[in-house]
């Protein structure tokens, strides 16, 4: 189904288009928030709940309720984040009933750097901390090979990366939802957030630099 | 500021999150230091390239049974 297919980059309508195209049914509308939205909808349930099964009925579970409750939007948040935290309701109570322990409600920061020490000059040296030699510059990537393998290497990470991780980096980097809001959804402190974007972000540069210019992370 | 402090720093500065005095400082580094701007700029560039990749999707068959339900929605 081509004409389905998300295109990355692709502007979606404003909400107040998206939201009429929902209440009148129009189903041209819906496929784009399907396609746009359910990569991270699935990433964002399966970080509450056991299965990716489950994870996927929770997204479906979570578009029935908007079906159910589009009508009584009213537009005091945008409609992502309103879908999104619909989402998040359903998710912590599957995972209740899964007996699941929410992992965002135990969260301790850790404080391991995120590059590796042995790139810095050690305490006794002149300049202690600073580079041993600095990060190699990465190539552009013009070409559409290179684009395309730069976009594999990107998903692989974040594919290893811990779920909250994986879950924050979406939210921030891929859909661009601002700070607060995503302390708001996951109702996580400012402080969690950042480290959980930070390490993501660090994770996956460790692996394309590893691309570029053959360093170990 | 050292440069294995300002590379920890680097999400609180992209978010404008750091307390101005630090801000400062990381700024003044950044201005002098090769190896920290490479690093700055390649965590950026990793955040564009993350909101390039191509997102999962739901599979076809709850794709096609949500759009049934879509469709079939009671509209008053």
């Amino acid at each position: 189904m081509l004409l389905y297919r998300r295109l990355v980059g692709v502007v979606l309508p404003t909400d107040d288009v998206l939201v009429a195209g929902l209440r009148t049914g129009d189903e041209e509308t819906f496929a784009c928030l399907l396609n746009g939205w359910s990569g991270s909808m699935l990433r964002l349930a399966r970080s509450f709940v056991s299965t990716s099964a489950s994870a996927e009925e929770v997204v479906q579970d979570t578009w029935l309720a908007v079906f159910e409750g589009i009508d009584r939007f009213e537009s005091r948040s945008s409609l992502r984040t309103w879908v999104y935290r619909i989402l998040v309701n359903i998710a912590r109570k599957r995972a209740t009933r899964e007996q699941r322990t929410v992992p965002w409600t135990s969260l301790a920061p850790d404080s391991e750097p995120t590059v590796d020490p042995q790139r810095f000059r050690g305490a006794d040296d002149q300049y202690p901390g600073g580079w041993r030699t600095f990060p190699d510059r990465w190539p552009t990537t013009e070409s559409e090979v290179l684009a395309h393998e730069v976009r594999s290497t990107v998903a692989a990470a974040i594919e290893g990366l811990p779920i909250r991780q994986q879950v924050v980096l979406t939210l921030r980097d891929i859909d661009g939802h601002a700070a607060e809001d995503v302390c708001a959804l996951l109702e996580i402190s400012m402080a969690n957030q950042r480290v959980l974007l930070h390490r993501a972000r660090a994770a996956v540069r460790g692996r394309l630099d590893h691309y570029f210019t053959g360093a170990d992370a | 500021m050292t440069c294995a402090e300002l590379v920890e720093l680097v999400t609180a500065y992209l978010d404008g999150a750091l307390a101005p005095e630090t801000e400062q400082r990381f700024v003044e580094h950044l201005a002098l230091c090769d190896g920290c701007e490479i690093y700055v700029e390649q965590i950026r560039r990793t955040a564009a390239e993350v909101g390039r990749v191509e997102p999962e999707n739901l599979p076809e068959e709850t794709r096609d049974r949500l759009l049934d339900a879509f469709r079939s929605f009671p509209r008053g």
